[in-house]
């Protein structure tokens, strides 16, 4: 964002609408929590006031998909619960981000066995992987610090996005 | 009350029913006791009176159902199951088998079991049901315990164990559609690669 000199005294700031709608959209993710086992607990004290995601803005969970614009997939995904996260996925509005809490939903983690997804990017695009078992909410926190680097950087579009590992 | 023995609820059954439906005890082929609780082997056309009959006599008194669980006997010889996966294969060859049994016949594959709790005496006991590999058929006794249902679908849907007289016999936990019973012996530890679809990306 820049200062325009002649309109400083007024209190005007000149900026391209696309770095304003990023910086906005960045301070206020709205997580869709799914947390499908025990990484949701982790998911909760990142929720809590002791590590109080709220600093980062993303206080407000919605627990409908259309409200929501990041996905936190936190636990292990069944190939019957596959579907669901599909459908959730689908029903958010875009653009949308999701981030694979704990190695069960990044790689189907101990659980090497048949009912089980070995990842949930088989089905989901995934922006940020956060590893451990489960993670601290540290790392989540950083993981939300890492979408928000990207929905800065304004790249919307899935393809162009990357993917990003913590842990 | 007297304190319940095996060999009392032993006797009672024995003069219930007879040496053509208590089968065996404790001594058959994995029906071993198991620190001292009884096992019983049971007929599987009488099992629905046997367990009747425990949860209605007034000395017994076996009115809860604790368990009820499904069993696949199928041993391979070496390297039936083994596939590909070396650790798997070496920790497999490194468990001593010479006290197992020799190759079970498919008539003997399967078999149910079920752990009954008296409360009121604070005893516990085991049946063994065999069930034959090639029609595994098996009485349901949710007429006597309505606990028993879910149970019996966890055994219909790992096994393929279908339990006559069942209320509502559907898989419990996997899909529906999914067409293999997992915890039968032949089947893969990673499945069957696409027997469950995956939405499209």
């Amino acid at each position: 964002m820049g200062i325009n000199r002649s309109n400083q005294s007024e209190g005007f700031i000149t900026t391209r609408l696309d770095a304003l709608m990023s910086w906005s959209l960045k301070n206020s993710l709205w997580p869709m929590p799914l947390g499908i086992s025990c990484c949701a607990i982790e998911m909760m004290a990142f929720a809590g006031p002791r590590f109080d995601v709220a600093r980062f803005g993303a206080e407000v969970f919605r627990f409908s998909p259309r409200q929501s614009d990041l996905l936190i997939v936190a636990g292990t995904t069944t190939y019957k619960m596959a579907r669901v996260v599909r459908k959730i996925y689908d029903q958010m509005p875009d653009p949308k981000w999701v981030v694979s809490m704990g190695v069960c939903a990044s790689t189907g983690g101990m659980y090497r066995s048949y009912p089980v997804v070995q990842g949930i990017d088989q089905f989901v695009p995934v922006d940020v992987y956060v590893a451990g078992c489960p993670p601290r909410p540290d790392s989540l926190l950083k993981a939300l610090m890492e979408i928000q680097k990207k929905v800065e950087a304004g790249k919307t579009q899935i393809e162009e996005r990357g993917k990003v590992f913590v842990g | 009350m007297a304190k319940l023995t095996n060999e009392f609820i032993l006797g009672k059954l024995k003069e219930k029913f007879g040496d053509g439906i208590i089968l065996s005890v404790g001594i058959s082929r994995n029906v071993a006791p198991l620190r001292g609780q009884l096992s019983i082997a049971v007929e599987r056309s009488a099992i629905v009176d046997v367990c009747k009959f425990l949860r209605d006599d007034p000395d017994l008194q076996f009115n809860y159902l604790s368990d009820l669980c499904g069993a696949d006997l199928k041993n391979f010889s070496e390297g039936g199951p083994l596939g590909d996966d070396r650790a798997y294969r070496k920790a497999y060859l490194a468990v001593d088998r010479s006290n197992l049994p020799e190759i079970v016949p498919d008539e003997e594959r399967f078999r149910v079991i079920y752990i009954l709790t008296s409360f009121s005496n604070k005893y516990k006991i085991r049946l063994v049901v065999t069930i034959d590999g090639t029609k595994p058929i098996c009485p349901s006794i949710t007429s006597i315990y309505p606990a028993a249902n879910w149970a019996e679908r966890e055994a219909f849907d790992m096994y393929g164990i279908v339990f006559e007289g069942h209320p509502d016999l559907r898989r419990i936990y996997m899909p529906e559609d999914f067409e293999y019973y997992p915890l039968r012996k032949e089947f893969p530890l990673m499945g069957i690669p696409g027997s469950i679809p995956l939405p499209p990306k």
